[in-house]
């Protein structure tokens, strides 16, 4: 039994069943991403004074807007490929394609990135109560080796910056910048000395601390605080999106290509529909860039 | 908006003429991701006097509207079948009452706390 309007769209409702089917899937993934970015609301107000990080202080905001770029240029791809198979045009369909294909790869790369970076980035508390903030070079049964980049801003903390301005402004600085201590869970330890030595030298290096001397470590995964969680919680689940549309929009571009040639009309319905996914994608997006990297 | 297909264009760059809208929705997307950005760099409350919260509130303005380009112009919204509205009509509706309902719950939030506590 052949199933109707796959190709031809429906007379009283004007449209072809992907179609309907389709935006019925949106609206669904609207009301889950809105459950997560309203999970996003309650755990940021909710957070207890000072864990929650400064605007832009906890991501590398570059990344975040290259990646919302590469994201924008792969949805008009999207859409200029779908116009060029309207006028007949399946060699610019197929570069216009290639191209949101690339910048889907080129996402996930930069993602990947940021994902690295974060989780091989530690936060240790020392026994003797110092606190050391760095990216992990090596570690064994005997020791940690960090190396700490004092004047890199990402991380949320801003060492120079922060020690110059507010390491001796106790009082303002609970309501101004995060305490670095209250991700850990230290309590006892106010203010903001860390990677500083026991002659109150700021260290810029490699570090090697003895595990002996490690009452906590934590690296900057979804473990470490409650704004990390939802960060990997939400990004994560947009790049399974972003993963799975690509993989739709391959096939569609490639291995089932042939259609084109024997029922060019639903290959057309079939790009466009995948494409209305991609722009969600692009959508979702558009929000999780400021909430996450810039506010 | 890519509505007449029965004259196809000649060249490339015909084509991007004759889908105008869409790199025009291209470019005002850019334009105001940089924009985003800009204003993330400066504290509107403290340095411009503005109102509390107003970096989140234009942020939060941009997005919504960069989000509106996109789905009127590249998923096709402004000119739509009347069935694809009234899915979204009834998405709008829950996806509005979801946000209302953590509205309200957020205005809740210190007196829970302290019942709970």
């Amino acid at each position: 039994m052949e199933i109707p309007f796959t190709s031809k769209a429906r007379p009283d409702t004007g449209l072809y069943n992907a179609k309907v089917a389709i935006w019925l899937f949106l609206a669904s993934e609207v009301m889950l991403f809105g459950a997560l970015f309203s999970s996003y609301i309650m755990l940021r107000i909710g957070a207890p004074e000072g864990t929650w990080p400064l605007p832009g202080k906890m991501l590398m905001t570059f990344p975040g807007a290259f990646n919302t770029a590469v994201l924008i240029v792969s949805s008009v791809t999207v859409v200029l490929a779908w116009a060029s198979l309207k006028f007949g045009n399946f060699a610019q369909y197929k570069k216009f394609q290639a191209v949101t294909i690339a910048c889907a790869f080129v996402f996930m790369g930069v993602k990947a990135f940021e994902y690295h970076d974060k989780l091989t980035h530690y936060a240790i508390v020392k026994t003797d109560g110092s606190v050391w903030d760095g990216h992990m070079v090596q570690q064994d049964d005997q020791s940690v080796t960090i190396t700490i980049h004092a004047h890199e801003e990402e991380g949320g903390h801003d060492h120079d910056h922060d020690h110059a301005e507010h390491a001796h402004d106790d009082e303002h600085a609970g309501d101004k910048h995060v305490n670095i201590n209250a991700y850990l869970g230290v309590k006892g330890i106010k203010g903001f000395e860390y990677n500083v030595d026991e002659h109150g030298h700021h260290v810029d290096g490699e570090v090697t601390i003895p595990r002996s001397e490690i009452a906590k470590i934590t690296n900057y995964g979804p473990q470490h605080s409650t704004y990390l969680a939802i960060y990997f919680t939400l990004t994560g689940l947009h790049a399974l999106h972003v993963c799975g549309g690509a993989f739709v929009i391959f096939m569609i571009w490639g291995p089932l290509a042939k259609m084109w040639e024997t029922d060019p009309e639903r290959y057309i319905n079939r790009v466009e529909v995948s494409g209305l996914f991609w722009h969600f994608v692009d959508l979702v997006w558009i929000f999780l860039f400021p909430l996450l990297y810039l506010l | 908006m890519a509505s007449d297909h029965s004259n196809p264009p000649k060249n490339f760059r015909e084509f991007l003429q004759h889908e105008r809208s869409y790199m025009i929705v291209f470019g005002t997307l850019l334009v105001f991701t940089g924009i985003t950005v800009a204003i993330a760099q400066v504290d509107l409350e403290h340095d411009y006097n503005m109102f509390h919260g107003a970096n989140m509130t234009l942020g939060l303005i941009i997005a919504t509207f960069k989000a509106t380009l996109v789905m009127l112009f590249f998923m096709h919204l402004i000119s739509e079948k009347q069935l694809i509205y009234l899915v979204m009509g009834f998405t709008f509706f829950f996806f509005t009452g979801l946000m209302g309902l953590t509205v309200w719950a957020m205005l809740d939030y210190p007196k829970l706390t302290t019942f709970f506590m």
